[in-house]
């Protein structure tokens, strides 16, 4: 077996990309996620890779964009505002349907914000973020031990729907440190067989976002869109907490989905019937689990680390057959799960 | 049984390694355990705290509401936690910087003057691994053996002279609780 070892989400999210083959690490320092980067800069030499600390985020995306056309594992990292300045280049990215891994370490917005764990840049993930009409898979961890899997996972993932991957945390995640297990180092070839240049057994490769005929440009969105549906059919993932009888439904992901569960579990020895639904992907949402417990449920209760948009997708996917609450706390502020269950008490007594 | 421990100061006190020390030693002890720190834009000098939970069960929240125990290196640390502790909560002081009596009656205080007793062992950067002698004591949350494993295993190599002075400072610090 092997042995735990007790590390910070972050550096364990930097080792668990170079175990599953990522080379390549360009980005702009930002805290709470420096660790990520200080990691690949260390480690990434070692291995014969290329850490580089672009002269801005918007320079570490377009060299993302390079490395990943050229057939390379990529990663890049940053914290809400820098995702902000890198979202023209995962457009381009997504439109010229190239893998790469883009990590999102949240903290409290708008602006500069804080470097707590906040959770709202929920939307600007789920719905593609830059311009045009695209995409991301979407996986947000709740603890390091699931960083360290999704993070693996994500450039399998990235390179089979060639599609940015993002991994959605906070700075709870980043700083956290709990015990893991990591993978061993899987071999990973660089041979996609869409790669830029010109080899000798193959014709020159393109890689383009730029379709200046608005007839072949529709049909590269509707290319786009087929494998979005592919991703939605076979890439949802959840995990539910005691929803067996559960006649309260909490949703959270991420930090929010932990302090959801202590709640769950205090409800419960309160005798309240309440259950958890965490979203693991959150873009494809699993929208069929929230249909599937529509029977069941008096109602939903978003607990989201900012002023609710996690819970449009919980409203989408069980219509007006359930009334839909939220609770969070903002700014970096972390709710405890007493406050949780307040919430919930309170809920249940309007309702009756 | 699942203790929450909260150990704060000032920066450069070594509040980071004292949490750190105690994750990795119940990690060792196949606790499930999580270190969490305080994370703003402080510095050295500034104020430091770090929440450690070990616990027999899986952790959910990573937050502490009522820490079970406090490790409180200066006064602004002592005034700041005091309220928050648990009903009974023990409180490890370092009496080096804090000279006032505690409010509440209800919690077990340990009064180290880890700063004068550090200099007499070693120097005052072995005040924090005296803090943690009597916290470990005091609560039998991790034992010896696995805090100084857990030591080795994280100063590197060229520190490892330094050591038996910490062990030092740890049972200096385990012994103020055994008196009492």
């Amino acid at each position: 077996m092997v042995e735990k070892q007790l590390i910070k989400g972050s550096e364990a999210i930097a080792e668990a990309a170079i175990r599953n083959g990522c080379k390549y690490f360009f980005g702009y320092p930002i805290t709470p996620q420096n660790e990520i980067p200080e990691y690949m800069a260390k480690r990434l030499p070692e291995l014969g890779g290329t850490f580089l600390q672009g002269e801005s985020e918007i320079a570490a995306i377009y060299m993302v964009l390079g490395a990943s056309a050229a057939g390379a594992r990529v990663m890049t990292s940053s914290s809400s505002p820098g995702i902000s300045l890198k979202q023209g280049g995962i457009s381009y990215l997504s439109g010229s349907e190239l893998p790469c891994v883009i990590v999102n370490i949240m903290r409290g917005g708008p602006g500069l914000g804080a470097i707590q764990g906040a959770q709202p840049d929920y939307w600007q993930a789920t719905r593609g973020g830059g311009h045009g009409d695209y995409r991301l898979l979407v996986l947000a961890p709740a603890t390091v031990q699931e960083a360290v899997d999704l993070t693996f996972e994500a450039f399998d993932l990235a390179d089979k729907y060639r599609n940015p991957v993002m991994i959605l945390g906070d700075g709870v995640l980043a700083q956290i440190m709990e015990p893991v297990t990591i993978p061993e180092a899987k071999a990973w070839q660089e041979n996609h067989p869409w790669a830029v240049g010109k080899q000798h057994h193959r014709e020159r490769n393109m890689i383009c976002a730029s379709y200046p005929d608005v007839e072949i440009l529709e049909k590269v969105n509707q290319k786009l869109h087929m494998k979005y549906d592919e991703i939605r059919r076979s890439e949802v993932r959840w995990e539910s907490f005691r929803l067996e009888d559960a006649k309260y439904v909490l949703v959270a992901y991420g930090t929010a989905a932990r302090i959801a569960k202590a709640a769950v579990k205090t409800a419960r020895e309160k005798g309240i019937k309440a259950g958890l639904m965490r979203p693991i992907s959150v873009w494809p949402f699993p929208q069929q689990p929230f249909i599937d417990l529509i029977p069941q449920a008096k109602f939903f209760l978003s607990v989201e680390l900012c002023t609710g948009q996690m819970i449009d997708d919980v409203r989408l996917a069980t219509g007006n057959a359930r009334p839909v609450y939220h609770f969070g706390r903002l700014g970096g502020v972390l709710p405890l799960p007493e406050e949780i269950v307040d919430r919930l008490e309170q809920l249940i007594k309007e309702e009756s | 049984m699942t203790h929450k421990c909260l150990i704060a100061g000032s920066g450069g006190q070594g509040i980071m390694l004292i949490g750190k020390i105690l994750a990795h030693s119940g990690m060792r002890e196949g606790k499930h355990v999580m270190f969490l720190p305080s994370y703003g834009s402080e510095m050295r000098g500034g104020t430091a705290n770090c929440s450690v939970i070990l616990s027999d069960e899986e952790i959910d929240a990573p937050v502490i509401d009522q820490p079970t125990c406090l490790i409180a290196m200066n006064a602004p640390s002592f005034d700041k936690f005091e309220q928050k502790l648990a009903p009974k909560g023990i409180v490890i002081v370092n009496s080096s910087m804090v000279v006032r009596k505690a409010e509440r009656e209800d919690l077990f205080i340990a009064g180290v003057p880890a700063n004068e007793l550090a200099r007499e062992i070693e120097a005052e950067r072995v005040a924090n691994m005296i803090m943690l002698g009597t916290l470990i004591a005091a609560t039998q949350c991790v034992t010896l053996e696995s805090v100084m494993e857990s030591l080795e295993e994280l100063l590197p190599p060229h520190r490892h002279h330094l050591l038996p002075s910490n062990q030092k400072a740890l049972e200096a610090g385990m012994k103020l609780v055994k008196k009492s």
